[in-house]
C-alpha cells in the first residue's frame, strides 16, 4: 500500500478530467474538432496549448474526418497522437476509424458518447460508439470522471503494447460525465509522465529477416497500408484479431500496474456484489453506477442483486463474463444503443451467444434504455431487479426484449403509421383528410 | 512474387517489405517513349510532368534521360513536350 | 451512512445559476466530502429558465441520474416563483430558499408549502446591486443557502470564492455572500 502515490482531489467534470490527462501525457499531437458534448475537452485543452502547459501541436483541423487523418499521419511518424469526438463527428471519421486500426497506430481518443440524427439530439447514448464497434479499435466504456482520467491515462500504454498496437477509444457519457463536475483524484505529472513511458517505436521483421522500424522516417523508407488484395488482406485482418485478443491480457495488466500506483484497479469488467448475487443488471457506463445505488437498496430489502460493469466491450471479456454471471439465476443486459432489425442489443447478443454452449447458464433478458439521454434514475432499475426476482420465482420470463423508460400507452394510437397517396391526390389536394 | 507467407510471417499493417524501387513498374510498359535529341531543347517540361519521375536530365551529357526500369510507358511527357520531341513506339514483343 | 443532499438551483440562462452549483460542488470538496454539479441540459438560452443541480455525500457518489427530490431549492431570480413550480417534488421537510425583496412572511401566504417545508427569504438582487453595482445572485444565494441548510461552512465557500475569483472582484463577492448569510431570514 505504500506505494500508492500521493494524489490532488480535483473537482472536474468528464471532459475536463480527460483534457487534464492529456495534458499530463503531453502527446506530441492532438487534432481535434469540436463538438457537443466533447466541446469542452477541445476548449480545455486548448488553453493548455495557450498558457505553455504542454508542447504539443495542437491542429484545429476542418472536420473529424481530418482530425483522424491527422492523428494517422502524426501516428505514422512515430508521435502519441490524441483526439476526441462524439456522435455526427465520430460517423464523419468512420472511415478513417480502420485506417487507423489496419495501420496499427497507437491513437488514443475520447468518444464522449452521444446519439445519432436524426431527430437530432445531443444527449448521450451508446449509437455513436456502437457505429464503430467493429472498427477495429479498442473500446473502453467509463463509469464515472475519475474513471474517465485513470483511463486516458492507462489507454497509452494499452495501446503501444507490443502485443497490441491498436488504437484505443475512451468512451465517456455525453453530459452525464462530460459536464458534471464530480470529485477526481489526480495524480502528479511526473507520476503520469513515469506510467506512460517514453514513446517507443514497433521494430517489425521482414519475411527476408531483415528488421525494420514501424515508422514513416527517411532513413528507414517504408510504405504503409500499401494495396493488398484477395493474397494478404485476410492475413493482416487476422493479425489484427490477434491483436485484440492480446488486449484481453494487456488491458488487465495495465489496470492493476495503474491501481498499485494509485489505488484505483481497472480490469476489463467491473463485478459489483457479484459473489453471491442472485439476480443481476449488465451494463455500460455512466447508468452502472447508478444501477449499484439500486443494488444496494435492494440489498437493503434483503435481495441478493449485483452488478456487472463490462468495462472492456471491444476486446469483448467473455470468458470473464461468463465466470461471473454464472451462478447466477436472472439477469438484465441493458443497451443503450439499438441495433435494428436485430434480436436484442449488441450488449445483449453478445452475452447471450457467450452462454451457448454453458452448461450453467442465467435467464437473461435485454432492456433497451436511455436513448437520446433518456435519465435512467434508481427507481427503473429497482424495476428491473423487481423484475428478474419475479422471473426466478415464478419461471416465467415473459418479454424477452423490453424497453426501459419508454413511454408505452394503452389506447390503440395508430398515429405512427403512414398512409400513402400519389403525387395526383397531393396536387389536387387529396390527402385524405376529412 | 514469391510463396504467400502466412499471418504470422509477414509484417503488420500492410507493411511492404521490398523497397519500392524493388518493384519495377517498367514490365508494364507495352509503348515505349523515344527522344529525338536534336529536336529537344531541354525544357524539362517531361522531367517535371513524369508521374513515376522516371525522366532525369543529366548536365554531364546536356541530354534527357529515361529510367526503363520504372517508365510505365503512360506517354504523358510525349503529350506535354512542347517541341514533339517524343514519340511513342510500340514495344516490340 | 450513505446520504446524499441534493440541491436544486432555478435560474435564468446567464444568471450563474450552474456556477454557484460548482462553488457550492467545490466548497463540499474543499471539506474533504464528495459533490457532483451538473446543469440541466438543454438548447442554451440566455432569459430562458434553467436548472442547475448539487449532490453532497460524506461518501463517493455512484447516482448519475437526474434529481427529483431536491433537500432544498434555491431560487435566483424571484421572476421565476410566477414562472415554474419551484417547489416541483421538493422533499416535504425540504427548504426552500428565494431572492426577494417582499417579506418573509408576505411571501410565504403566496407559496403553497407544506407544513415541515421551510422557506428562507433573502433580497439577493439588492445586495447585489449595492456592492457588485449588477444584479447577479448567483454567489450572493450560497450565502443565504449555508444559513439555512448548513450543508457546507460559510468559510468553505469563501475560500473557494477566492481560489475561484481573483483582486477586486474575489473580494466583493466575499463580501456580497457574508452580507446575504446575515440578512437571510426564516419565515
Amino acid at each position: 500500500m505504500s506505494k500508492i502515490v500521493k494524489q490532488e482531489m480535483m473537482g472536474m467534470n468528464g471532459d475536463t478530467a480527460c483534457a487534464y490527462a492529456v495534458k499530463q501525457c503531453n502527446p506530441e499531437v492532438v487534432a481535434a474538432y469540436p463538438i457537443t458534448p466533447q466541446t469542452i475537452i477541445v476548449e480545455v485543452f486548448s488553453e493548455y496549448v495557450a498558457n505553455g502547459e504542454v508542447t504539443t501541436e495542437f491542429i484545429p483541423v476542418e472536420s473529424e474526418h481530418s482530425a483522424m487523418s491527422t492523428s494517422i499521419g502524426a501516428a505514422a511518424a512515430g508521435a502519441r497522437a490524441y483526439t476526441a469526438s462524439a456522435s455526427q463527428g465520430l460517423a464523419l471519421m468512420y472511415e478513417m476509424l480502420y485506417i487507423a486500426s489496419g495501420l496499427r497506430l497507437p491513437i488514443v481518443m475520447t468518444c464522449v458518447n452521444r446519439a445519432l440524427s436524426a431527430p437530432i439530439n445531443i444527449h448521450g447514448d451508446h449509437s455513436d460508439a456502437m457505429g464503430a464497434r467493429d472498427s477495429g479499435w479498442i473500446q473502453l466504456y467509463c463509469e464515472n470522471s475519475q474513471e474517465a482520467y485513470d483511463t486516458v491515462i492507462q489507454a497509452w500504454r494499452i495501446a503501444e503494447h507490443k502485443d497490441v498496437l491498436l488504437p484505443v477509444m475512451v468512451n465517456i457519457d455525453g453530459f452525464i460525465l462530460s459536464h458534471t463536475l464530480e470529485n477526481v483524484a489526480v495524480l502528479p505529472d511526473d507520476a503520469v509522465k513515469k506510467f506512460i513511458g517514453e514513446k517507443k517505436i514497433p521494430v517489425v521483421k521482414k519475411p527476408s529477416g531483415e528488421l525494420t522500424p514501424y515508422v514513416l522516417h527517411p532513413d528507414y523508407p517504408v510504405s504503409m497500408g500499401a494495396i493488398d488484395l484477395q493474397d494478404y488482406y485476410f492475413e493482416h485482418k487476422r493479425q489484427q484479431a490477434e491483436a485484440m485478443k492480446n488486449a484481453l491480457k494487456v488491458i488487465k495488466e495495465v489496470g492493476e500496474e495503474y491501481g498499485e500506483l494509485t489505488g484505483r484497479r481497472y480490469g476489463l469488467i467491473d463485478a459489483y456484489m457479484m459473489d453471491d448475487a442472485e439476480i443481476a443488471i449488465i451494463v455500460m457506463g455512466s447508468t452502472a453506477g447508478t444501477a449499484k445505488y439500486a443494488a444496494d437498496l435492494m440489498r437493503e430489502k434483503g435481495v441478493k442483486a449485483g452488478v456487472l460493469r463490462v468495462r472492456s466491450f471491444r476486446p469483448f471479456p467473455r470468458d470473464d463474463i461468463v465466470k461471473t454471471l454464472s451462478k447466477v439465476k436472472a439477469c438484465a443486459v441493458l443497451d443503450r444503443s439499438i441495433s435494428f432489425g436485430s434480436y436484442g442489443g449488441p450488449l445483449f447478443t453478445e452475452i447471450r451467444s457467450s452462454f451457448c454452449y454453458e452448461c450453467e447458464k442465467p435467464i437473461i433478458i435485454n432492456y433497451y434504455y436511455g436513448l437520446g439521454g433518456r435519465d435512467t434514475p434508481p427507481n427503473l432499475l429497482e424495476n428491473v431487479f423487481s423484475e428478474l426476482k419475479r422471473i426466478v420465482e415464478t419461471g416465467k420470463i415473459g418479454e424477452e426484449i423490453r424497453y426501459l423508460g419508454l413511454r408505452e400507452d394503452s389506447i390503440d394510437s395508430v398515429n405512427y403509421k403512414a398512409e400513402l397517396i400519389s403525387f395526383k391526390d397531393l396536387n389536387t389536394g387529396n390527402i385524405g383528410g376529412k | 512474387m514469391s510463396e504467400e507467407k502466412s499471418w504470422r510471417e509477414i509484417p503488420l499493417g500492410g507493411l511492404t517489405w521490398l523497397h519500392s524501387s524493388e518493384y519495377k513498374t517498367g514490365e508494364w510498359r507495352s509503348f515505349r517513349p523515344v527522344v529525338d535529341h536534336n529536336k529537344c531543347t531541354r525544357c524539362m517540361q517531361c522531367v517535371i510532368y513524369c508521374p513515376d519521375i522516371a525522366i532525369k536530365y543529366k548536365p554531364d551529357v546536356n541530354m534527357i534521360e529515361i529510367n526503363f526500369d520504372y517508365c510505365k510507358g503512360c506517354g504523358v511527357c510525349a503529350e506535354e513536350c512542347p517541341v514533339h520531341a517524343i514519340t511513342m513506339v510500340k514495344e516490340k514483343e | 451512512m450513505n446520504k446524499i443532499i441534493e440541491i436544486r438551483f432555478h435560474g435564468r440562462g446567464g444568471q450563474g445559476a450552474w456556477t454557484a452549483t460548482q462553488l457550492l460542488a467545490m466548497s463540499a470538496l474543499e471539506e474533504g466530502k464528495y459533490a457532483q454539479s451538473f446543469p440541466s441540459f438543454g438548447p442554451e438560452r440566455a432569459g430562458a429558465p434553467m436548472m442547475a443541480f448539487v449532490r453532497i455525500s460524506n461518501q463517493p457518489i455512484k447516482l448519475h441520474s437526474d434529481i427529483y427530490n431536491p433537500h432544498s431549492v434555491v431560487v435566483l431570480d424571484p421572476t421565476l416563483l410566477s414562472a415554474v413550480n419551484v417547489l416541483d417534488g421538493m422533499q416535504s421537510n425540504g427548504k426552500l430558499v428565494v431572492n426577494s425583496h417582499e417579506s418573509p412572511s408576505t411571501l410565504k401566504n403566496k407559496l403553497n408549502l407544506k407544513d415541515q417545508q421551510e422557506l428562507w427569504v433573502v433580497p439577493a438582487s439588492d445586495i447585489a446591486i449595492e456592492i457588485l453595482g449588477r444584479d447577479i445572485t448567483s454567489t450572493a444565494m450560497i450565502g443565504a443557502l449555508v444559513k439555512a441548510t448548513g450543508y457546507v461552512s460559510l468559510d468553505s465557500v469563501l475560500k473557494q470564492v477566492q481560489k475561484r475569483f481573483s483582486g477586486a472582484i474575489a473580494e466583493k463577492n466575499i463580501i456580497l455572500i457574508k452580507r446575504s448569510y446575515e440578512e437571510a431570514k426564516k419565515a
